[in-house]
Formats: structure tokens, sequence, C-alpha cells
């Protein structure tokens, strides 16, 4: 099933174009990864996706229904850029970041609230940091607050997660645990995960198809395909600001 | 129950002082979060031009204030898309473009200046029944809608883009978080005047959030300051016969002292715990 479909999207910012005739399918299943170098589009493509910037030109669909028609947000979840968008001194609780989610959602009277903590706890067992929920927001490392963030989009049962460079800044060994996770989330919950990243290596080791993004989509397939294509091979010979690992 | 109590006026006061500032608080929080402290400030000097048109035509002037209030608070929304001003330029332009009008009234109309600074510093203890009914109806108004929108308000505060992302309004909620401002600042008048009334919207708030790690324990805290400082402030200014709306505002200064106090005595005991479950504050 296709769950999301842009056709000849493109998108200017002041008149400096950003985005140009984008053609993308992302199906049911899929571990897309959204590559490429800085200033490439990767983050305004998601955004336009999600209905936060309005594409120049071109059409999005969610869902089968025209992104304006589209209105079950619930099935899509967002993690959006890492320690950007969050004031570290907001005096927020882990139950509560997560369930500003689930009950922004609700429909009055829908859900008792012993079923909503519920549901809020299951979220956030199900990225390990179950133990946390009374825990204020500040006080946790980046990648604990990134877990509670995916445990946020997660808490709708949401059909297609996007994320936007989750693990920028953090150790090797928070990355692996991470990605790991996400594994599990693809595989077994069979969760549609998009990820932007500059990390080449992720792309090896974890994802199933590959958009490279500069400004134009130079490249959308399987993972294999594109690590013997001449996109690849030019990327990193470029340098391109992309990450490189051996594997 | 001390005598003093038993006085129509006095409970007319009390009733009224602690709904307006229960809502102010809650109102506060979010304002101070989405770094829109001042907006207080600048409402109130466009009440102030409302007062003085309501008593320039012969109208409620807290009617005439509502009206013009909420009309301007929507306004600076609009100028603030439609301008791309900085900050809180919108707010600046509009609460000084109210205070020349204000002025400009009550030059005109030389008749009403005693009862214009009655709004100006605040007069709790000549609270009318009527105004009583309007102030509780009114804030209760304010309460309800507010936790009606709670999860959406939280959710914008906190994080903007993702609550867009997952489907909340965030352009309609700003609306309604302004006309509920608007209206809790034109209530808070006649509570502590205008020229404190954004006292009561970020200083109990501003306490709360001191000794707060949970947004619910911030609401408990702020409502808590904001009902002691009103009962204490009324209990001061019977006892000592000085202005109700300054001893009010004092003792939310005091109650913002003590629990800036308390957050530093935690913040030296749980420096260096981040991210340890061992030493870490809970909500």
């Amino acid at each position: 099933m296709d769950l999301i479909v842009l056709r000849g999207v493109s998108f200017r910012y002041d008149g400096t174009p950003v985005l140009v005739d984008i053609d993308l399918t992302i199906r049911e299943g899929d571990f897309l990864a959204i590559i490429g170098p800085n200033g490439s589009g990767k983050t305004t493509l998601v955004k336009v996706i999600l209905g936060l910037l309005e594409p120049s030109s071109g059409s999005v669909e969610a869902f089968g229904k025209p992104l304006g028609e589209f209105s079950d947000w619930r099935k899509i979840g967002y993690v959006p850029q890492k320690a950007t968008h969050i004031d570290p001194f907001f005096p927020a609780s882990v139950e509560e970041v997560v369930g500003m989610a689930l009950l922004s959602n609700r429909k009055p009277r829908a859900r008792s609230r012993r079923e909503g903590r519920g549901e809020i706890i299951r979220a956030l067992d199900e990225v390990g940091m179950a133990d946390y929920g009374k825990w204020a927001i500040g006080r946790l490392s980046g990648g604990q607050q990134q877990r509670v963030f995916i445990a946020r989009a997660l808490v709708t049962s949401p059909k297609i997660l996007f994320l936007d460079e989750p693990t920028t800044g953090d150790d090797a060994e928070t990355q692996a645990s991470f990605y790991d996770m996400l594994d599990r989330l693809n595989s077994r919950e069979g969760l549609t995960i998009v990820l932007v990243t500059h990390d080449i290596g992720i792309v090896n080791k974890h994802v199933t198809s590959v958009a490279c993004l500069n400004q134009r989509l130079a490249y959308h397939g399987s993972h294999e395909d594109f690590c013997r294509s001449g996109v690849f091979r030019d990327m990193v010979s470029r340098g391109d600001h992309l990450i490189s690992h051996e594997h | 129950m001390p005598a003093f109590l038993t006085y129509g006026f006095i409970q007319r006061a009390f009733l009224a002082g602690v709904f307006i500032a229960v809502a102010c608080a809650v109102l506060g929080l979010f304002l101070i979060l989405r770094k829109d402290a001042m907006i207080g400030h600048g409402l109130a000097h466009i009440a102030f031009a409302g007062v003085a048109l309501g008593l320039f035509l012969n109208v409620l002037p807290l009617a005439a204030a509502l009206a013009v209030t909420v009309a301007a608070a929507l306004a600076i929304i609009k100028l603030k898309d439609m301008a791309r001003l900085y900050g809180d330029t919108a707010i600046g332009i509009f609460s000084s473009l109210g205070l020349a009008i204000g002025i400009l009234l009550a030059s005109m109309a030389r008749g009403f200046n005693v009862e214009l600074m009655s709004y100006l510093f605040g007069d709790i203890l000549a609270i009318e029944p009527l105004e009583v009914g309007l102030a509780v109806i009114l804030a209760a108004a304010v309460l309800l809608a507010v936790r009606m929108n709670y999860a959406k308000l939280l959710f914008m505060t906190f994080d903007r883009e993702s609550a867009r992302a997952a489907g909340v309004k965030v352009g309609r909620l700003d609306m309604l978080l302004m006309v509920l401002t608007a209206v809790t600042i034109v209530l808070g008048m006649k509570v502590v005047g205008i020229l404190l009334v954004a006292a009561l919207i970020v200083i109990p708030a501003a306490a709360g959030l001191q000794v707060a790690a949970s947004f619910r324990t911030a609401v408990r805290a702020s409502t808590a300051v904001a009902v002691v400082s009103v009962a204490a402030g009324l209990g001061l200014s019977l006892t000592l016969n000085i202005p109700a709306s300054a001893a009010i505002v004092i003792f939310c200064f005091l109650a913002f002292g003590i629990f800036s106090l308390l957050k530093k005595g935690r913040g030296l005991s749980a420096r260096a715990n981040k991210g340890n479950p061992s030493g870490h504050r809970q909500a």
C-alpha cells in the first residue's frame, strides 16, 4: 500500500529553489533513509510531506487523500531534529510529554484517564523508558529525551514515523541501541520508518531503501542498488558532509 | 470565623479575587513558557483605553474594556502575521496606542478622571454584586476553555512544530489564548488595577515554575500562590488600611522569593544528577 505519494513537488523559499520536481512514493513497511548534503532540502521535504510547509507546485497525498483533505494525523508520527525545538527548563514530566500527543487527538470522553495512562506507559515501554514516566524531561540525557519523543510519536499508534536527524551528537553506543530499536519497530511491529540522516553508515546497516536528495531526487530505490550506484560513489568522493563508516 | 469576614463586600472581594487570580495564574503559565509574558502589560494598557471609552460613552466600563481589549488582542495576532514583526513589537505598538487613546479621551471628558483612577489602581473592596457575578462567570469560562484545550495548549507551548505535525490547529489556539488573556486582564483590572494586573498574570506563574518538575505541579503551585496572595492581601489591607491591590502583588512577590529560594536549595542537591536515576528529581 502506498502511504505517501509526492508528484512533481517543488518548494521555493523567498524565490530560491529548495526542492525541484520531486516524485516519491513511500510504501507500507519501508525503512527509508532520506540522505543528502547540508542544504539539500531533506528537512524541507519532510516538512512538506507533514503539511508544515506548502509546496510551491506539485501534490502530496497521504493514505490516498490529498494532504489538504487528510485529517487522521494519528496515523503519522514525527520526531523533529534534536535539541532545536524544546526548552530544557520546560516543566513537563515524561508522561506529560507523551500524553500531549495522545490527548491532543482524543475525542471528548472517547478514552478514560486510566486507559490513556495505559497507552502512555505502553509507548514508553516500547522505547525502554517506562521507568522514567515521572521524571522531568529536562533532566534526561539527549538520547533519553529522543526516546521519549519517539514514544510521543508512537502513542497514537501511527502507521508511519518520520525522524529528522535523530541521533546527531550521540555517542556510538547510544546510536547503535537507538537504531536497533528502530529496526525492531520496523521488522516486528511493521511500522514504516522515514529517516533523515547524514550518516551513510546507518544507511548501510539498517534501512531497506534510500532517497538521495540534492534539491532534486538523485536516486530512489533499494539500499543494495544504492550502494552499487554511481550516485553513492559520487557522494562519498565529493565528501558532501556525509559521514561514512566501514561495514 | 473572624467578624470582618461576615461583611458582604469582603466576601464579594474574596470570591471575585480568587476566581480572577486563578484564571490569571493558569494563563500566565502558558504565556511565560511561550515567552509572551509582556502581553499582560500590553493588553492592560489597551484595557485603559477601553475603560476610558466606556466612561466617555457612558456605557459599562468593564464591557467597553472587554470589547476593546479582545479586538486589540486579535489585531495583535493579525499584525504579527501580516507585518512579520519581531518579538513583542506588535504588543508595543498596540499598548502605546491604547495609552494614547485613553489619555486623549480622559482629557476630552474631564468629568470621569476620579473613576478612571479607580481602574488604574484597582478597588476590589468596592466591587459591585453585578461585577462579581460577571467576574466569576467569565473567569470560570476562561478556566473551562483552558481545561477543554489543556493537552493541545500544552503540546503547542512545549513543541509548536510537532503539535502542528500532529494536526493541532495552532493558529486557532493562539487566538483562543489571546482572547482568554484579554478577558482575564479586563477582569483582573478591578482586583489590582490596570497598572498591576500584569503582575497577577506573571508573578504567581513565575513562582510556580520555580518549583515544578511537571506542568501539573506548576498549575497547582501557581494557583495556590494566587489564592493565598489574594486572601493575605485582602486581610492585610483590612488590618492596616492599605491598598488591597498593592498588598496582593507584594504577597505574590514574597511567594516568588520563597519559591526561588526553595529552587536554589533543590538545585544544589540535585546538581550533577542529570540522567541519573538515583538522584533524579521526580515530577
